[in-house]
């Protein structure tokens, strides 16, 4: 029980202290580097409860795959210096009263969340009965999502696929005068459409059409 | 005194993993080499020790000895951190690959799941390599390789998707116990073929070595870094391609199990039997470096979500109708 609360403080520490870097740090590429750092604690601690598909499908999702992206976008569009920019301008006072609005609204949220918990523990004990079957964790999480909530798995899988498409639709332009090269018509060029033999007179030449 | 005990028989068991794995590693850049060297007709590395077996251990001293250069416009701590991260993801992953029914350091539920997530962080470290050396053809390499993994993790994910329909368990000692009457190269042939040629890309191996491209970005992420860092750059490089060996071993070449199910096989340990079946895919591996030269960009990208993709995902829907038609699917 010492060794589990052990770890269990050491990933919660490391992922508040990251999640205050965030915000932070004055580089954005360091930014997402503790934000990196949170997603992996994060998902640490899901493995500690028991979550174990939950914390793999985080790492390789958020940790593999997003965050890499991020990266990508922050190296590329160097807002390092934008940063540093906000910061020193007196418009960074603008934002305050929207954050200070979306702060609150998340706040009582978890309050709501936590309150729920206090007044009514029984609502939470379906979930419990669910964790403690003798069945591994991915095994329940799949009877689950694939009976009773597969219409809701299904509609977020659509949206998510329509959000795609979307984004893919409203960034696809397509540019005239780019020279394109197709391998197959590299590949089955003939020898006929390539070279032609042709009797140079001397002294004369001959024209070829380029 | 009783967790002090738990600590160190841990401890035990992760040194008799990693030392045979580091050194595995050390000979493995031998067996490339010579590989390499014989297909060119060449005598390759032979002078250090014999058949220059110990050519990588004089090779990992002079690396030691060399002076270690960070650059002044470098962002330090992500520079040092990079080989390290490096260094560490390629062995951590080694913790459940299983080297028979019960010697695998953590028999746990996601094994799978476990080693493609580890797999997929690995291009941290030539993302943070690539930013903090702060020069062009780092970065350069760096970006070109984010964008190789992440397609190429795509195609991976789909095949691993492919071997679980058939397994029904994330666990690698069941997907290995699956593969008993028969491996899973033979019905899943064309996923086996797509994932060597995924995992080259995804271990930046040639023809798909385009992050260090020598030809035109010097040497991509690792352009800045000298002595032991380079080193370890290196060497996280091939303990990630016996890595891939392994998971390509594990999921379609039956892992530990022996290839017939007879008496005198059967007395080989296991681990025999999956390090043999590694050192095939390896050879595979270097053999592909010696022929194929090096793939364009575009082609790459395109052969990644093109044709890897889509048709791993026809396979994925072929499979599961057919388990599904002949009530095959594993129900456990």
């Amino acid at each position: 029980m010492i060794a589990h609360a052990i770890f269990f403080y050491t990933f919660s520490i490391i992922a508040v202290v990251s999640a205050i870097m965030v915000t932070a740090s004055k580089n954005t590429v360091h930014s997402v580097f503790f934000l990196i750092l949170d997603f992996i604690s994060i998902s640490c601690l899901f493995i500690m409860i028991g979550a174990e598909f939950l914390g793999m499908i985080m790492l390789i999702v958020y940790v593999g795959a997003v965050a890499v992206l991020f990266l990508f976008v922050v190296m590329m569009l160097n807002v390092a210096q934008q940063k540093n920019q906000w910061f020193a301008g007196q418009q960074s006072s603008k934002h305050i009263p929207v954050g200070l609005i979306i702060s609150t609204l998340i706040f009582v949220e978890v309050i709501i969340v936590i309150g729920g918990w206090k007044y009514k523990p029984e609502i939470f004990d379906i979930n419990n009965s669910i964790a403690q079957t003798s069945i591994s964790n991915t095994h329940s999480l799949g009877q689950i999502l694939y009976t009773d909530y597969i219409h809701v798995f299904q509609i977020s899988g659509m949206i998510l696929l329509v959000a795609m498409v979307g984004a893919i639709v409203l960034t696809f332009r397509q540019r005239s005068g780019v020279k394109r090269q197709s391998y197959i018509k590299q590949i089955s060029r003939e020898r006929a459409e390539g070279v032609e033999v042709l009797e140079v007179q001397s002294n004369k030449g001959v024209k070829i059409d380029d | 005194m009783e967790y002090l005990s738990i600590v160190f028989q841990e401890v035990y068991k992760i040194l008799f993993l990693l030392v045979p794995v580091l050194v595995s590693v050390a000979m493995i850049v031998w067996l490339d080499r010579r590989v390499w060297a014989f297909v060119q007709k060449r005598q390759g590395p032979n002078v250090v020790g014999p058949f220059g077996l110990l050519q990588s251990l004089a090779d990992a001293l002079k690396y030691i000895f060399k002076e270690i250069i960070i650059p002044s416009s470098s962002n330090k701590v992500i520079f040092i951190l990079a080989p390290i991260v490096t260094m560490t993801l390629a062995l951590i992953a080694w913790a459940v690959i299983p080297f028979s029914a019960t010697q695998v350091l953590a028999d746990i539920n996601v094994g799978i799941l476990y080693l493609f997530a580890v797999s997929s962080l690995g291009v941290y470290g030539i993302i943070m390599g690539g930013w903090a050396s702060n020069s062009k053809y780092p970065f350069l390499g760096a970006i070109r390789s984010a964008a190789q993994m992440v397609s190429y993790e795509v195609s991976i994910g789909v095949i691993i998707i492919n071997v679980l329909l058939c397994v029904g368990s994330l666990n690698l000692n069941d997907i290995v116990i699956a593969q008993q009457n028969m491996w899973f190269v033979i019905p899943l042939f064309p996923m086996f073929v797509i994932f060597f040629i995924s995992a080259l890309a995804e271990t930046n191996r040639p023809p798909f070595d385009l992050p260090e491209a020598e030809a035109e970005l010097v040497a991509g992420y690792q352009t800045e870094y000298s002595g032991m860092m380079y080193a370890m750059f290196w060497l996280g490089e091939y303990a990630n391609i016996l890595l891939m060996c392994a998971m390509g071993a594990i999921l379609f070449l039956g892992g530990w199990m022996s290839p017939i199910d007879v008496y005198p096989f059967t007395l080989v340990p296991g681990a025999i039997w999956l390090i043999l079946k590694i050192l095939l895919l390896f050879i595979l591996f270097a053999l592909v470096k010696a022929i194929v030269p090096r793939y364009r960009y575009d082609q790459l990208m395109k052969l990644g979500w093109k044709v890897f993709l889509p048709l791993s995902l026809i396979w994925v829907v072929l499979t599961s109708s057919y388990l599904f038609y002949f009530n095959l699917l594993p129900v456990n």
